[in-house]
């Protein structure tokens, strides 16, 4: 787990999923409308603290939405008037909400664009780096799990666990520039810089499909998704470890034992299937934290991104953009929890209604 | 409490994190009393600019000529005390949260339990940059930044470990011994619930250490403290970089991993000893 | 189908001196000392004793299921062959094929995420060279031989009632046609009527299969009605044995004695932990003291009893015990006099 997912939580996830045991046992439309709701007022909640973030608690939101920037008297009187800062909270509250719904996320000054625009045009780098780094982490962090937790005390469980440990511990930033300063400055030693030190591709290298630019972007993807796999595979093998461990002394083991199944079998076909179950729903869930990592990440790799976007915006600073990306953000985390709780029922039987 | 130590010192990831703490401390502590303000200083810095550990540096310098040995041992201070302080917020809101979701029913425990789970679903990386750039640059819009995204973890927690203590019999009868609400909390569910509190803390400052060099390092901290975050922030910001200035990236991160590591051993080795049923799950 | 055994007149199961030690960080607890029996092929025998008597340890070693931590010594001669030292391949080939379980409690001894009838076609599949489909069909009737309708060979184990899942386990273990079945506590956590019924079942179908099996169970009532032998185990040791009717009617070890006058009710899981009427706790098995096991406890004690373990000594007809007064040199009437000091042999020891 890297610094960034970190924040708000004790370690690598003690409280596991939230409760959704005996609850999740009503029929199939009735869930789904039970989880719907809750995700709705969820990102209802968003837009609250959102609002109070940016527009209530700024003493005086124009100078903080102006901050660093030279403002004439008038403009600040024009800004005052176009937020509806005269009107009561509940009107301004009203109308974010309603523009935010329309997908109106405001103006950037620093950019002097939509935020919406910006937003989507930064979206797909960072579909591209996150799903990357995830699908490498899962499948590693999983395959390690499984084989630490079945074997737990051995050697290369006291590995992986040591190394998961030491990579937790690691800011994710520091991270990066440290492989930075390895492969891509050419500076120490004799280290050659065999990967660029930032951005999504090379400036000519063409666009679309073809394949150098494929290959390039591949080239340019390298390090930074390095960096994510390193800092959150830790997590998948902590998380995939435990529930394997938590599978170990059960009765269904010992039959499938005693049936004649090798090892390797019992593991896979009965052990696994069912240290899956809670794993996946908690995987799904760190998913949503993990769009957070994006933003240190991108930052030193300069990656074209939202994380990235969002380091910008805080430079300049930008809060119309920042309040855009942490809608988006937090959405996206919505979005994923609301997945984690839909699959979760697909998955196990037990809960699954024939 | 004796028993306890003598469990602890049986256990070699707990003595060595304990080690490298009171090591840590040590040298922060007395930091003052061998590094002068004006070594700190980046006007009066007398070193050559940017330059690979040589004789009197050796660890380097920075841009302006500082020592990194210096800086690093300097950083220690505002890194602990942003960790310390911001821990401890986050306990006392988390445990008051959880204490009163797990005391009061109905009504005030719900909706106790729903603004957690609210806060719990938010990415908390992206909401502490927007609460420090409101609050403005600096430690301690840092500090309360970090308690508000992490005190969801401790109140689940203690909230879990409190129903389970009202449960039992000597709560009952506290009640009707007429004991009040506060007096149940603070006096009979509190003392049952602090290891785990401890346990959680000591993670939690493991943390909120990395999470305060975040910030610092996406330039939400004050730029003229001498931090871990800040080091790192202007190494990336001049260009430490591309110029392959690898002796003054790689110490404050080493620093960070050393100091977040020992809590994080200190942290298990205690949730070992209360928690027996734990070990083999991490 | 079977192949001949090895040596046809030999018993199919006979287990000498077996011992199982526990490693248990620096402690060794003694889970199973010295136990022998056999087992003749068709037989019934049942192994009573309390939780912790070491009964289900004697179970699982047979099949050499125990954990690593384990450490089982003695012989468990199968149709001649030793299978404590024969290699894992041919172990997996035994397990299952020749000897198959019923575990207690199939809610957690089935899958929870896999359907029942792929559980039992799983055993089908990995032991005989059939195809899916014969696996298929063998599976329907297997589930239609225990009374589940093969129907549900597509439900999971959750879905079924308690009773249905024991069914579903005996079936599971009829499936590769096995010539020994070992039942640990087959019904346990079921209630009366149903455990009545499974009990009944399991007899018939072992009896017309004509399977051997080995029952487990703390319920001497529960293993009267089924097996015609009986063996007590207690603290780890084999402590009588004899036929059924006679050991249940008149016992010749006192802790008998105890375990089947407290059960006037077929399986009354309340007393499944301690007899009734029998004070104190079974013995700590990592710190075993000279003499009786169940000195402590017994209320026939004698001064001897305290000094001296004694072997399973013949006790009439078929029969054996491990009590000190079935020696032929310690007739009845000395029981009276150190029964007196007994208060004092135990506040000495």
């Amino acid at each position: 787990m890297s610094s960034v997912e970190v924040i708000g939580q004790a370690g690598p996830d003690p409280a596991g999923p939230p409760e959704r045991g005996p609850a999740a046992r009503s029929d199939l439309p009735s869930y789904l409308a039970k989880k719907v709701a809750a995700a709705v007022v969820s990102f209802f909640m968003v837009l609250v603290i959102g609002f109070v973030i940016f527009s209530l608690m700024p003493s005086n939101p124009v100078a903080a939405i102006t901050r660093g920037r030279r403002t004439s008297t008038e403009q600040q009187q024009f800004l005052h008037e176009q937020f509806g800062l005269d009107k009561p909270w509940w009107e301004q509250f009203g109308d974010f909400v309603w523009r935010t719904l329309h997908g109106d996320l405001g103006y950037s000054w620093g950019y002097q664009d939509s935020v919406s625009s910006l937003v989507l045009s930064r979206l797909g780098p960072t579909l591209l780096l996150m799903g990357a780094a995830t699908l490498i982490s899962v499948v590693l962090g999983l395959w390690l799990g499984i084989r630490s937790g079945w074997r737990h005390g051995s050697l290369l469980d006291r590995l992986a666990s040591g190394t998961a440990l030491t990579l937790w511990s690691v800011p994710t930033f520091w991270l990066g520039l440290i492989l930075l300063v390895l492969f891509a400055s050419g500076g120490v030693g004799p280290i050659p810089s065999i990967f660029p030190a930032g951005n999504m591709s090379t400036p000519g290298s063409g666009s679309g499909f073809t394949p150098a630019h494929i290959l390039d972007v591949a080239w340019h993807l390298f390090l930074p998704c390095l960096t994510m796999v390193a800092v959150i595979f830790g997590q998948y093998v902590t998380i995939m470890r435990s529930s394997i461990i938590d599978e170990l002394g059960s009765p269904y083991l010992l039959t499938a034992r005693a049936k004649g199944l090798r090892d390797d079998d019992v593991r896979r076909k009965h052990a696994v299937p069912n240290a899956l179950l809670p794993s996946v729903t908690v995987i799904f869930l760190q998913l949503g934290t993990m769009v957070g990592g994006a933003i240190t990440v991108e930052t030193v790799f300069s990656w074209p991104g939202l994380g990235y976007l969002t380091f910008t915006a805080l430079k300049i600073p930008d809060l119309p953009l920042l309040e855009g990306t942490f809608i988006v953000f937090s959405s996206t985390v919505i979005v994923f929890n609301l997945l984690a709780d839909i699959l979760y029922r697909f998955l196990d039987p037990r809960v699954r209604q024939q | 409490m004796v028993r306890f130590a003598r469990a602890y010192v049986q256990l070699p990831t707990g003595v060595v994190g304990a080690l490298i703490l009171v090591g840590v401390a040590a040298l922060a502590l007395s930091a003052p009393l061998f590094i002068h303000p004006s070594d700190l200083s980046v006007s009066k810095a007398s070193g050559p600019l940017l330059h690979p550990p040589l004789d009197g540096y050796p660890l380097g310098t920075d841009q302006p000529g500082r020592s990194v040995l210096d800086l690093v041992i300097w950083g220690a201070r505002p890194s602990l005390t942003i960790g310390l302080i911001a821990t401890a917020l986050t306990v006392l809101v988390g445990s008051s949260i959880g204490l009163m979701a797990g005391h009061y029913e109905g009504f005030v425990s719900r909706s106790l339990m729903h603004v957690t789970d609210w806060f719990i679903a938010l990415p908390s990386l992206p909401l502490a940059i927007c609460l420090a750039a409101v609050l403005g640059q600096g430690a301690v819009s840092i500090t309360i930044a970090i308690a508000i995204t992490s005190w969801t973890g401790t109140a689940r927690l203690v909230r879990a470990q409190a129903l389970a203590v009202e449960a039992r019999p000597f709560i009952e009868r506290a009640k009707a011994l007429g004991a009040s609400d506060r007096q149940i909390m603070l006096r009979h569910v509190l003392p049952n619930v602090a290891p785990l509190i401890l346990v959680s803390s000591t993670l939690t400052i493991a943390s909120a250490i990395l999470s305060a060099t975040t910030l610092t390092f996406l330039g939400l901290g004050d730029p003229t403290d001498v931090s871990w975050g800040t080091m790192l922030n202007q190494a990336f910001g001049q260009g430490a970089v591309t110029g392959g200035a690898w002796w003054y990236l790689l110490p404050p991160g080493l620093a960070i991993l050393v100091v977040v590591l020992g809590f994080t051993m200190v942290g298990r080795a205690v949730e070992q000893i209360l928690n027996p049923k734990m070990e083999n799950r991490r | 189908m079977t192949e001949p055994a090895p040596h046809p007149d030999a018993p199919l199961l006979e287990v000498e001196d077996l011992s199982v030690t526990y490693r248990a960080g620096d402690r060794e607890v003694h889970a199973v000392r010295g136990v022998s029996f056999s087992l003749e092929p068709g037989e019934m025998l049942g192994l009573a004793g309390e939780s912790g008597s070491g009964k289900t340890t004697v179970a699982l070693s047979l099949l050499r299921l125990l954990s690593k931590n384990a450490r089982v010594a003695g012989e468990v001669r199968f149709r001649g062959e030793d299978l404590l030292t024969a290699d894992w391949r041919r172990m997996r080939a035994v397990r299952w094929a020749e000897a198959s379980v019923v575990f207690q409690g199939a809610m957690s001894a089935l899958n929870p995420v896999r359907s029942i009838g792929e559980q039992i076609r799983e055993a089908i599949l990995l032991h005989e060279s059939v195809g899916e489909e014969a696996a298929r069909r063998r599976t329907a009737e297997l589930l239609d031989s225990v009374g589940v309708p093969a129907s549900r060979a597509g439900n999971y184990p959750h879905e079924l009632s308690g009773g249905q899942r024991q069914r579903v386990m005996i079936a599971m273990a009829l499936a590769c046609r096995p010539q020994l079945i070992i039942a640990d506590e087959p019904t346990t956590a079921l209630d009366v009527i149903v455990q009545a019924q499974i009990l009944r079942l399991l007899a018939d179908l072992v009896r017309d299969h004509d399977i051997s099996l080995v029952m487990i169970s703390h319920d001497l009532a529960v293993l009267g009605e089924t097996c015609e032998r009986l063996a007590v185990m207690y603290a780890g040791r084999m402590v009588e044995s004899g036929p059924a009717r006679q050991l249940i009617q008149d016992p010749r070890h006192p802790y008998t004695n105890a375990l089947s006058s407290a059960f006037p009710v077929l399986g009354d899981p309340a007393s499944r932990m301690a007899p009734a009427g029998l004070p104190g706790d079974p013995p700590d098995l990592s710190t075993l003291r000279p003499g009786c096991s169940f000195a402590p406890r017994c209320p026939q004690v004698m001064e001897a009893c305290t000094e001296r373990e004694v072997a399973l000594w013949p006790a009439g007809d078929e029969r054996l015990s491990a009590c000190l007064r079935v020696l032929p040199d310690y007739p009845d009437q000395h029981q009276e006099q150190h029964l007196a000091a007994r208060v004092g042999a135990r506040s000495g020891s």
